[in-house]
C-alpha cells in the first residue's frame, strides 16, 4: 500500500492498495474530522460530570469503563449517558440532514429547520398533545408522522420537471409559514397542563431523556448514516448543476429523491428525541465547511460539527442556569439567530439574495 | 450505422412540441456543428443525443442501444457533454473540479486511481489550463473557466463529446480560442465533436460536417462548403447575404446584405442621403 500524499501533484492525495483499490483522502478535511471527533467525546465526558451531582471527568471515564462506584455508576450510566447520547445523536443527524439539504438547494439557507419539516413535525406532535393527550411514546410517532408528510408536502409543491434550489427554498418557506398557523391554532384549542407540554416539546429540550429514546434514534442512523455517506461522491457532482452531473452518469432525480428522504427521516427522527432543536442543521455543515475549506457538501464533518455544536449548547444552558431550567433548545435558537442574521448579512453581500 | 444517431424523434416539453419526426447522424470523427436561427430545436437536439431530454417518440441510439435505457454511467464513458451553464462549487480549485470529470469511472472502492491522475494531468496539459491547477475557478476569466469545464469533459475520456453554445457569454478572442482548440481536440485526438454554435461564419470555419434547422425540421446537412450558400441563408435564417471565401481559410463567409436607404427618407425631411 502507497500513500501519496505529495501536494504539487494536483489532487493526488490518495491511499493506494493492491488489487486497484483507491481513496481519496483529505488532508483537511481528515484532520478537522478527528478533531471534531476528540472535542465531542471531551465535551460528551464534561457533560455527563455536569449536573447537580458534579463528577470529575477522569471518574465519569472509569465510571464509563466499568469501573465506577455504584453511585456514580447509577448516576452515569443509568441518567446522564442517554440523554447525551440523545445529544450526540440528534446534533449529527441534524448536522447531515442540514448538509443535504444545503447541498440538494445549493443554498445555505436550503436547512431543514427554514425549509418546514421541524414545523412539520411540531403539527403531528402538538396533535397528538393536544387532541389526543397521547404519552411520550404517541407524540415521538406523531412527530414522526408530521414531518414526514411535511417533507413529502414540500417534495410535491416543488416537483417540476425536477427540484430546482431557489424554488424548494421558497416553497419550504411557504409551507412553514402555513404550519406555524397549524400549530398556533392548535396552542389556542389546548388546555392548561396540554399547553405547557407543548410548548416544553416546541422549544426542543434534552431533560430527561433515557434509553428508550437513545435506541430508536441510534438504529435510524446506524441505517441512514452509511446511505446519505454512500451517495456523498453524486451529491458533489450534482452540486455543478443537474446537466453535469447527468453527463457524468449520475441519476440526478433517483440519487436526489433517496438523499432527501433520507434527511427528512433524520431530521423528524431528532425531532421524535428531542424536539424541533433549531439553528444547529442551519449552522452545523455551514462551520464544518469554513473549517475543511473544502467544497463539497462536508456530510460527516457537518455531523460531527452538529454533535459538537449541541453538546456545547446543553453544556451551556445547564452551567448558566443549572440543570434542566433552560431547554437546549433556546440555546441553540439564541445562537443560532445571530448566525442566521450573519449569514444573510454575508449572503447579500455576496449578492446572492 | 454512426455511433450515434436520432431515429425520427419526437422532441418537446411537456405540451409544446418543437421537432417531429426528427431524423440525425452524426459522422463518426466529425467536428459537427448545427446552426440555425433562435428556437429552431437546435438546442433541443443536442439536448436529446446527450440523453436530457427523453423524446416522446422515435429514439436515440448509442452504438446501437437505445440511449434512455443503458446505465447512466455506461453512456457517461462514451458520450460527454458540456453543458451551457455548469455552477462552480464555492473555491474549488482548478485540478479539483477537473478530476470530477473522472466520476464515471470512479466507484466506492475506486477513488482516485493512478490512471485517473495521469488522466487529469493530460486534460489539464492540453486545454492549456494545467499552470492554472491550484487556482480558484472563482477568480479565471470568462475564457479561463470555459477552458477548465472543458478539461473536466475531456478527463471523462468519451470518444463523442457534446458542446451546448460553447462560446456564449464568452468576449471574441476567448470565442475564437476556445473553438481553436475544439478544433484542436478533433484532429489531434480524433474525437467525435458535436456543437451547437450561434455564429454561422465561425460553424463555417471550423464545422467539418454542418447541419441547418430552421422549425425544428433539418434543411440542410454536409460539408459547410457545400452547405453554406446565400439561398440556404436566406431560407434558414430569413437573411440576404452574399458569400465569399474566409481570406484566412476559404471557408464560406457570410456577409449579410447591407441596408437598403428608405428613398421616401430625404424627401420628407428634406436632406440628402449623403450627408
Amino acid at each position: 500500500m502507497t500513500v501519496d500524499l505529495r501536494a504539487d501533484k494536483p489532487g493526488s492525495r490518495a491511499l493506494r492498495g493492491p488489487g486497484g483499490l483507491s481513496l481519496r483522502m483529505e488532508p483537511r478535511a481528515l484532520a478537522v474530522g478527528l478533531l471534531l471527533t476528540a472535542a465531542a467525546l471531551a465535551m460528551a465526558v464534561v457533560l455527563i460530570g455536569t449536573g447537580d451531582f458534579e463528577i470529575a471527568p477522569w471518574d465519569v471515564v472509569q465510571t464509563l469503563l466499568g469501573n465506577g462506584s455504584p453511585a456514580n455508576d447509577f448516576i452515569v450510566n443509568d441518567l446522564r449517558l442517554p440523554r447525551v447520547l440523545v445529544a450526540v445523536l440528534v446534533g449529527a443527524a441534524l448536522g447531515m440532514a442540514g448538509a443535504v439539504f444545503q447541498s440538494v438547494s445549493r443554498n445555505p439557507l436550503g436547512s431543514p429547520d427554514l425549509l418546514g419539516f421541524s414545523y412539520g413535525s411540531a403539527v403531528g406532535a402538538l396533535t397528538v398533545i393536544v387532541l389526543f393527550k397521547g404519552g411520550a411514546t404517541a407524540v415521538a410517532a406523531g412527530a414522526l408522522v408530521g414531518g414526514l408528510l411535511a417533507g413529502a408536502l414540500v417534495y410535491l409543491l416543488s416537483y417540476r420537471r425536477g427540484i430546482h434550489g431557489y424554488r424548494l427554498v421558497l416553497v419550504g418557506i411557504g409551507t412553514s409559514a402555513m404550519l406555524v398557523a397549524v400549530i398556533n391554532y392548535l396552542l389556542t384549542k389546548a388546555q392548561l397542563v396540554e399547553a405547557t407540554r407543548a410548548m416544553v416539546w416546541l422549544t426542543g429540550s434534552l431533560a430527561g431523556r433515557d434509553w428508550s429514546q437513545v435506541w430508536p434514534l441510534l438504529a435510524t442512523c446506524a441505517v441512514l448514516f452509511p446511505l446519505v455517506l454512500g451517495q456523498g461522491r453524486a451529491l458533489r457532482m450534482m452540486e455543478m448543476g443537474d446537466d453535469a452531473a447527468y453527463a457524468l452518469g449520475v441519476r440526478v432525480e433517483r440519487t436526489r429523491m433517496l438523499l432527501m428522504l433520507a434527511a427528512v427521516l433524520l431530521t423528524t427522527a431528532a425531532a421524535a428525541a428531542a424536539g424541533p432543536i433549531s439553528f444547529v442543521a442551519l449552522a452545523a455543515p455551514q462551520l464544518a465547511r469554513r473549517l475543511t475549506r473544502s467544497p463539497g457538501s462536508n456530510l460527516l464533518t457537518g455531523a460531527l460539527m452538529g454533535s459538537v455544536l449541541l453538546l456545547v449548547s446543553d453544556w451551556a444552558s445547564q452551567r448558566a442556569f443549572g440543570a434542566d431550567q433552560l431547554p437546549v433548545g433556546v440555546v441553540t435558537g439564541l445562537v443560532g439567530g445571530v448566525y442566521l442574521l450573519w449569514l444573510l448579512v454575508t449572503e447579500r453581500k455576496a449578492g446572492r439574495i | 450505422m454512426q455511433r450515434l444517431t436520432a431515429q425520427n424523434v419526437t422532441l418537446g416539453y411537456e405540451q409544446r412540441v418543437i421537432a417531429e419526426n426528427l431524423s440525425v447522424e452524426i459522422p463518426d470523427h466529425s467536428f459537427t456543428v448545427i446552426v440555425g436561427p433562435n428556437a429552431c430545436g437546435k438546442s433541443t437536439l443536442l439536448r436529446a443525443l446527450s440523453r436530457m431530454l427523453k423524446p416522446s417518440a422515435g429514439q436515440v441510439l448509442l452504438d446501437g442501444h437505445a440511449i434512455g435505457s443503458m446505465p447512466a454511467k455506461k453512456v457517461a464513458k462514451t458520450l460527454g457533454l458540456l453543458p451551457q451553464s455548469s455552477i462552480a462549487p464555492d473555491g474549488i480549485t482548478v485540478a479539483d473540479l477537473v478530476s470530477r470529470g473522472r466520476y464515471p469511472h470512479q466507484g466506492l472502492l475506486r477513488q482516485w486511481s493512478a490512471e485517473d491522475e495521469r488522466i487529469v494531468l493530460e486534460s489539464m496539459a492540453s486545454t492549456g489550463v494545467a499552470e492554472l491547477a491550484d487556482r480558484s475557478v472563482d477568480e479565471l476569466s470568462g475564457g479561463q473557466r470555459q477552458r477548465v469545464w472543458i478539461a473536466m469533459a475531456l478527463a471523462q475520456q468519451t470518444p463523442l463529446l457534446l458542446l451546448d453554445e460553447p462560446t456564449t457569454y464568452l468576449d471574441i478572442q476567448h470565442q475564437i480560442d476556445v473553438l481553436d482548440l475544439c478544433a484542436e481536440l478533433h484532429e489531434e485526438q480524433g474525437r467525435t465533436l458535436v456543437a451547437v454554435l450561434h455564429d454561422l461564419n465561425h460553424a463555417a470555419r471550423y464545422a467539418t460536417h454542418l447541419i441547418a434547422m430552421r422549425g425544428g425540421e433539418v434543411v440542410a446537412e454536409g460539408p459547410p462548403a457545400e452547405v453554406v450558400t446565400a439561398e440556404l441563408v436566406e431560407k434558414v435564417f430569413g437573411l440576404r447575404c452574399q458569400i465569399i471565401d474566409d481570406p484566412e481559410t476559404g471557408t464560406p463567409l457570410v456577409i449579410p446584405a447591407a441596408r437598403k436607404p428608405k428613398p421616401s427618407a430625404g424627401l420628407l425631411t428634406g436632406t440628402t442621403a449623403g450627408s
